[in-house]
């Protein structure tokens, strides 16, 4: 394998004044030309883990551990907020997913991304406007000559978001993380939308991280899945051995919990309960709480152990089918 | 407009009728303001008296403070419209070129408030702290007095000048512009754009001027405009104390101060300074609700 465009190993950061970490013992890799998919439900830690990476998270609130990134051959410390500054914008992006709040609405769209053009080259106002003009017609923007005098609140979300895709790929980063971005639009458009940046990143090559809840996204893009549960990635492998051959009790339950075109209609299945809050975490597997196997074995932390080449998977009872095996 | 990169030419032709990209934004709060009908009469107020003031010099009336033995307190006459005062002069003439202060001290002194309260707003709410913390304190004790009394207070440590009048009324308006900024800049730097402009390598003052400020700016507006009409009674009132415009210029405090020593026998020395102030007042609250109507954007 190549040099990986992008490597985080053991991320870890908790917010000041609280007993646990926020985010605990993130790794993973990502290539150029891949995607990389962060699933987990609602506040598992999956946004909370991107703007770390965009050093977007609030400098005096954030307490970071050990753990370092490697971004395109640079090795630096998670906390080094001036050495990701310089790189925000220009080498790495990021889209988020409120499409309909995530412009000014005091500028015409084209002038926004001229701006994050302007900002990150050494080019005159004319030069990043057409610039912004060539992008406004690259994600799809019908008329873009017109458009670009367009005030965000003209637009339609899936306008908006392609406006938002247009200036975070302005500056042709390597590295786009995408929060959500479809989550907020209408279905055919979620669609539209992921098309237009699996095109534009065969585009450029750059590597994707999508962080979503949506299985079905997942299946559609990823190279890679990390799942997540409460600031811990609890499985880690290529999209294909994730979706055949889950591992870990949580992986389990999200498949489940997706309804299917196909066989019996049943009820849906659900992982019961919800996330623990930050301090309430239960020690050892923050899973265990939740897990359906749960035994006092999980009162100790289970390691993120390969259980197949890639295929990694925090559970003391990995591979599960041994497990059932045993026990029946 | 610029050269353009090469775009689909087929997509052209169909959007060149959008009704959505004919429609320019402006358009939409101007129309809003436009059928607000007390809103317009304010304007027709506030433009009465501003077209009153600018051209005073050019129009045929006698100089505000040339007087007339002759002609001493004369009720209104086809000589004198609005007749004259204690020492003969033209009360329409003192109106007219009394406008002039008044809308200036208004004016000047809430621009004084803005410039100061304005960044200092934006201070305290984008980088809290504590930034905040002493720029809060300092405006909450100034809030704590009273705005005349700490406008008359500043007026006379400052000096009786029209000038200094304005410095004071200026000074006395700025918590009000402290407090408005700073909640709204603390409102508008949650939103979802602004972390976007950081996403995007924004340096602060360029997020502060491009993404903040432009944001804010509508319930300043606003609140600037009734301002205005509060710092004109303050001008009047100042004057009226003797701490503002100096005698023998013009200007309606004054007038009402000399007026009412006369009220039985020459009424419209202070009938006219007090109408004219009235209607100013009037027209500049009517557009300050206006305003703040037809920027509202909930009701877009």
């Amino acid at each position: 394998m190549n040099q990986p465009l992008l490597e985080v190993e053991n991320l870890r950061f908790r917010f000041r004044g609280q007993e646990q970490d926020v985010v605990q013992d993130v790794s993973f890799r990502l290539g150029r030309n891949e995607t990389l998919c962060i699933v987990g439900e609602s506040g598992c830690g999956k946004s909370v883990t991107a703007l770390a990476l965009m050093g977007l998270l609030p400098q005096d609130s954030v307490q970071f551990g050990a753990g370092r990134i490697r971004f395109d051959g640079e090795t630096f410390a998670p906390g080094d907020h001036d050495r990701i500054a310089k790189m925000r914008g220009d080498r790495m992006a990021m889209i988020f997913q409120e499409p309909m709040t995530s412009l000014n609405p005091a500028f015409r769209i084209g002038d926004q991304i001229a701006e994050a053009v302007e900002r990150h080259r050494n080019c005159g106002h004319a030069a990043a406007r057409a610039r912004a003009l060539e992008m406004l017609g690259k994600v799809g923007i019908p008329a873009p000559e017109q458009r670009f005098d367009a005030y965000p609140h003209q637009l339609s979300g899936g306008m908006r978001q392609r406006v938002m895709i247009a200036m975070a790929l302005a500056n042709d980063p390597e590295l786009l993380i995408a929060d959500e971005p479809t989550t907020a639009l209408d279905v055919t458009v979620q669609a539209q939308i992921l098309e237009l940046i699996a095109e534009l990143q065969a585009e450029t090559g750059m590597g994707t991280i999508m962080i979503t809840h949506d299985l079905g996204v997942v299946a559609e893009i990823a190279t890679n899945v990390a799942v997540m549960y409460a600031g811990q990635v609890v499985e880690y492998g290529s999209a294909r051995s994730i979706f055949e051959n889950p591992q870990h009790p949580y992986t389990i339950g999200l498949m489940a919990s997706v309804p299917s075109l196909t066989g019996p209609r049943r009820r849906l299945s659900t992982v019961p309960g919800v996330v623990p809050a930050i301090g309430q975490m239960p020690e050892g597997c923050r899973f265990s709480s939740r897990c359906p196997f749960a035994a006092p074995v999980c009162a100790a932390r289970p390691d993120l152990a390969e259980q197949d080449p890639g295929h990694r998977v925090a559970c003391h009872f990995a591979p599960l089918e041994q497990t059932l095996e045993r026990s029946a | 407009m610029m050269a353009q990169p090469a775009t689909p030419a087929t997509l052209k032709p169909q959007l060149m009728t959008d009704p959505v990209l004919q429609k320019r934004p402006e358009n939409r709060v101007w129309k809003k303001f436009r059928s607000h009908r007390s809103a317009m009469l304010g304007g027709l107020l506030v433009g009465l008296f501003v077209l009153m003031a600018v051209f005073a010099p050019i129009l045929p009336i006698p100089d505000p403070t040339a007087t007339d033995w002759g002609a001493v307190r004369q009720a209104p006459s086809a000589a004198h419209w609005l007749g004259t005062d204690e020492i003969g002069r033209d009360v329409l003439s003192r109106l007219v070129w009394g406008a002039q202060a008044s809308l200036l001290a208004g004016v000047i002194s809430v621009g004084i408030a803005v410039a100061f309260g304005v960044p200092m707003g934006i201070l305290a709410g984008y980088f809290g702290g504590w930034t905040d913390g002493i720029i809060s304190r300092c405006t909450e004790a100034l809030l704590a007095v009273p705005f005349l009394i700490l406008a008359i207070a500043l007026a006379a440590f400052l000096g009786p000048s029209l000038t200094n009048a304005m410095i004071a009324i200026g000074l006395s308006a700025t918590p009000v512009f402290v407090r408005l900024t700073r909640g709204q800049v603390i409102s508008v730097k949650a939103e979802d754009f602004v972390e976007g402009a950081h996403a995007i390598g924004l340096s602060t003052p360029k997020i502060l001027s491009r993404y903040i400020f432009p944001n804010i700016l509508p319930p300043v507006l606003v609140q600037a405009t009734l301002t205005i009409a509060t710092a004109i009674i303050a001008e009047a009132s100042l004057s009226f104390l003797g701490l503002g415009q100096q005698p023998p210029a013009p200007s309606w405090g004054s007038m009402l101060n000399t007026a009412k020593n006369f009220l039985s026998q020459a009424p419209w020395m202070a009938m006219w300074p007090g109408i004219a102030i009235f209607l100013v007042v009037l027209g500049f609250n009517l557009l300050g609700d206006g305003l703040r109507d037809a920027l509202d954007p909930r009701e877009h």
